[in-house]
């Protein structure tokens, strides 16, 4: 495909886009799994929110 | 079901996550087989007859343009949302929004600036409709920058509600800023700027300027990229409720090690 004289400032917007998008949904990618390996570091402490703790406190009362 | 109870329901993060972990990946695939097929359509089309080949880059820099106002438009709904209704979710999709709506507003911004070369003969002029883009972006660094400025969650989440609501002006500006404005019947008439950049081809009240053969698959690559976007967002709020699980977890573990400390006998 012949893309003209201004084939070199087509060629540069797409690769633009391309790699900003692509940082983009890496990013967001990767702060998904190390968000969710914090969690599961957290969860396997033993660590549980207020809330759920209180009611598993008050559960286990007699 | 009503709306009220569309709301509640995705009020609660956790059934927010089921439902966003079911849909995101429908989400995703669909974005990316619609911008393929756009894009496909926008390189088979033919060449512009004044602007020839580089009628390519409208492809992906019109969408990029919509987007990074309708990322704002979010922004600042969620704001609302946050400021008055108090959604639990509000907060985190105005938070997930903004880097993706700055993302998008850069693309329009360079995009804008590699057809403008060719055509206009620069790259940049400072005329009202690219220095009101150039401000929507510094508006997106500033919300991201106040935030992360602000130790206190909610503080910050109060804050940048605020400036982004104040900062909603930019997108009339942005819009009026090559069109003008003219309301007779409130007597109001703001003229257009003078601009190199042309007015909207799309939107029009007599319909839109552009060959169907160029429109069709303009209009392809804008839904594809709108879902793009909406798929970016829902993942950046999952990441945010994530973030935000782990923050209260610390917490807690701290306060009952601290609990447990002074409740041990001195030694």
């Amino acid at each position: 495909m012949d893309l003209g004289p201004h084939a070199d400032f087509i060629l540069a917007s797409y690769a633009v886009y391309a790699v900003v998008l692509a940082a983009l949904a890496a990013w967001l990618l990767y702060d998904g799994v190390h968000q969710k390996r914090l969690l599961d570091v957290l969860e396997a402490r033993g660590a549980t929110r207020r809330s759920r703790a209180g009611r598993a406190e008050k559960n286990t009362k007699p | 079901m009503t709306n009220q109870s569309i709301t509640q329901k995705l009020a609660n993060p956790t059934r927010f996550m089921s439902l966003s972990g079911a849909i995101l990946p429908w989400l995703a695939g669909l974005a990316v087989a619609v911008i393929v097929f756009g894009l496909y359509r926008g390189w088979t089309a033919p060449p512009d007859y004044q602007q020839g080949e580089t009628i390519r880059i409208m492809y992906i820099h019109v969408p990029a343009a919509w987007l990074g106002m309708m990322g704002y438009a979010l922004v600042a709904f969620s704001s609302f949302g946050l400021l008055v209704f108090r959604h639990p979710l509000a907060d985190v999709s105005a938070k997930a929004a903004a880097p993706i709506g700055a993302a998008f507003t850069l693309l329009a911004l360079i995009t804008g600036s590699l057809w403008g070369k060719p055509m206009w003969g620069t790259y940049w002029v400072w005329d009202a409709r690219l220095t009101s883009v150039l401000m929507l972006f510094f508006l997106y660094l500033g919300l991201m920058a106040l935030r992360s400025s602000i130790e206190e969650e909610t503080l910050a989440a109060k804050l940048t509600a605020v400036l982004a609501l104040v900062g909603v002006i930019i997108l009339p500006f942005i819009k009026i800023s090559v069109e003008g404005l003219s309301i007779p019947w409130l007597g109001l008439e703001i003229p257009a700027w003078n601009t190199l950049h042309q007015p909207s081809s799309v939107f029009r009240s007599d319909g839109p300027k552009i060959h169907p053969s160029q429109l069709y698959p303009l209009l392809y690559c804008a839904l594809g990229f709108t879902l793009l976007f909406f798929a970016l967002h829902m993942k950046g709020m999952r990441n945010e409720i994530l973030r935000r699980r782990v923050k209260a977890l610390r917490i807690a573990e701290v306060d009952r090690a601290r609990a447990a400390e002074a409740a041990a006998p001195a030694e």
